[in-house]
């Protein structure tokens, strides 16, 4: 199927060629346990730090304390010089691929899905992230957060063109 | 086992932040993936209910790191609670502590307040909005703002992307309305 649009999504890299810095390299399904374990590490750093406290949340939010705003604070000082260092040295991936980065465009829906997503973190306590964590952690009810979450997804996906971008 | 009796405590911000921060080089350097969770919420959708709707109409397969990684998540949660588990209740500021109070929350021993985050309560109009229309606020928000904290927040505003820092002041925005200003009266319910 020919899909037209632009990209308006950061987290899926285009639209029309779905990963278009994706790796060339066909790897076995099983390359991907690496992420597995990236994802391991993170979510373990998630929890020990308390991002996905439901309280922790509250106090970011009434300005009651500066631990939520120093983590993301420091990690995207720490992203910011890692991609600086990523772009100045020309470092390849691990494969020796050319790493690339792509600009993004503004469209609405980054102040009105933007804020309906702010809105839900404060009474969920969690963005995507802390969501499948707190489910770790033993939270079974979450489930049902996560599960309306997939389907706000679904009914996005099934509104987009009608929304304004 | 020190090591892991260290691991246990509540890690500060300036190692936790930083840590996190180090999840974009990583994906990157492992290969070209850029960091970014919610799109697993979309990758769920085109795997599972598709059905015909353009947005989910895209080649999955090669986003399955994607999955792989949050999949990654939740083992980190399981190991956290368990091996790394800490015995002591979040150390909050005494002023929200007492204003949880007037709400009925009292219970500080898990990262959510079970007082109110329970499967008793979903039924309830309180726990149906908390965790019912905040999770769908969640997954629309974020697909519609075109990505969360992760790919928006930190991702973003790592490669100095304008639009990423509009849509951080807006889930700043909107997180700082709801805290303030609706949440007080759906805690009171």
């Amino acid at each position: 199927m020919q899909i037209k649009e632009t990209n308006i999504d950061f987290e899926v890299r285009s639209l029309d060629a779905m990963c278009v810095n994706e790796s060339e390299l066909v790897h076995p399904w099983w390359f991907n346990f690496k992420y597995l374990f990236a994802g391991i590490v993170f979510g373990i750093i998630l929890v020990k730090a308390q991002v996905i406290s439901w309280f922790r949340i509250q106090e970011m939010f009434r300005l009651q304390s500066f631990h939520m705003f120093g983590v993301i604070g420091s990690a995207v000082v720490t992203g910011a010089i890692s991609v600086f260092l990523i772009k100045k040295l020309n470092l390849k991936t691990m494969y020796g691929e050319e790493i690339k980065f792509y600009p993004k465009q503004f469209s609405k829906g980054q102040i009105f899905g933007g804020l309906l997503f702010g809105f839900g973190w404060a009474l969920t306590g969690a963005c995507p992230g802390p969501l499948f964590a707190q489910i770790g952690t033993g939270a079974t009810v979450i489930l049902v957060s996560l599960f309306s979450a997939v389907a706000g997804t679904w009914v996005y996906g099934l509104l987009s063109k009608r929304l304004p971008h | 086992m020190k090591i892991i009796e260290w691991l246990s405590h509540p890690w500060p911000w300036y190692i936790a932040g930083p840590l996190l921060g180090l999840t974009v080089p990583v994906l990157l350097l492992l290969g070209n993936k850029t960091f970014g969770i919610s799109s697993s919420l979309r990758h769920l959708c085109a795997i599972c209910l598709p059905s015909s709707i353009s947005y989910f109409q895209y080649d999955w397969k090669k986003e399955l790191w994607n999955l792989f990684f949050v999949t990654g998540i939740i083992f980190g949660g399981i190991i956290s609670a368990t091996v790394l588990a800490d015995p002591n209740p979040v150390q909050l500021n005494p002023s929200l502590i007492k204003e949880l109070h007037t709400y009925g929350i009292n219970n500080y021993d898990h990262l959510i307040p079970v007082d109110v985050f329970n499967w008793q309560s979903l039924l309830t109009i309180k726990g149906f909005l908390l965790m019912v229309v905040g999770g769908f606020l969640v997954g629309f928000g974020t697909r519609y703002a075109g990505g969360c904290t992760s790919g928006h927040s930190i991702t973003g505003l790592s490669n100095l992307q304008w639009p990423s820092l509009i849509a951080t002041v807006c889930f700043m925005a909107g997180g700082f309305i709801m805290a303030n200003l609706i949440l007080p009266f759906i805690l009171k319910l």
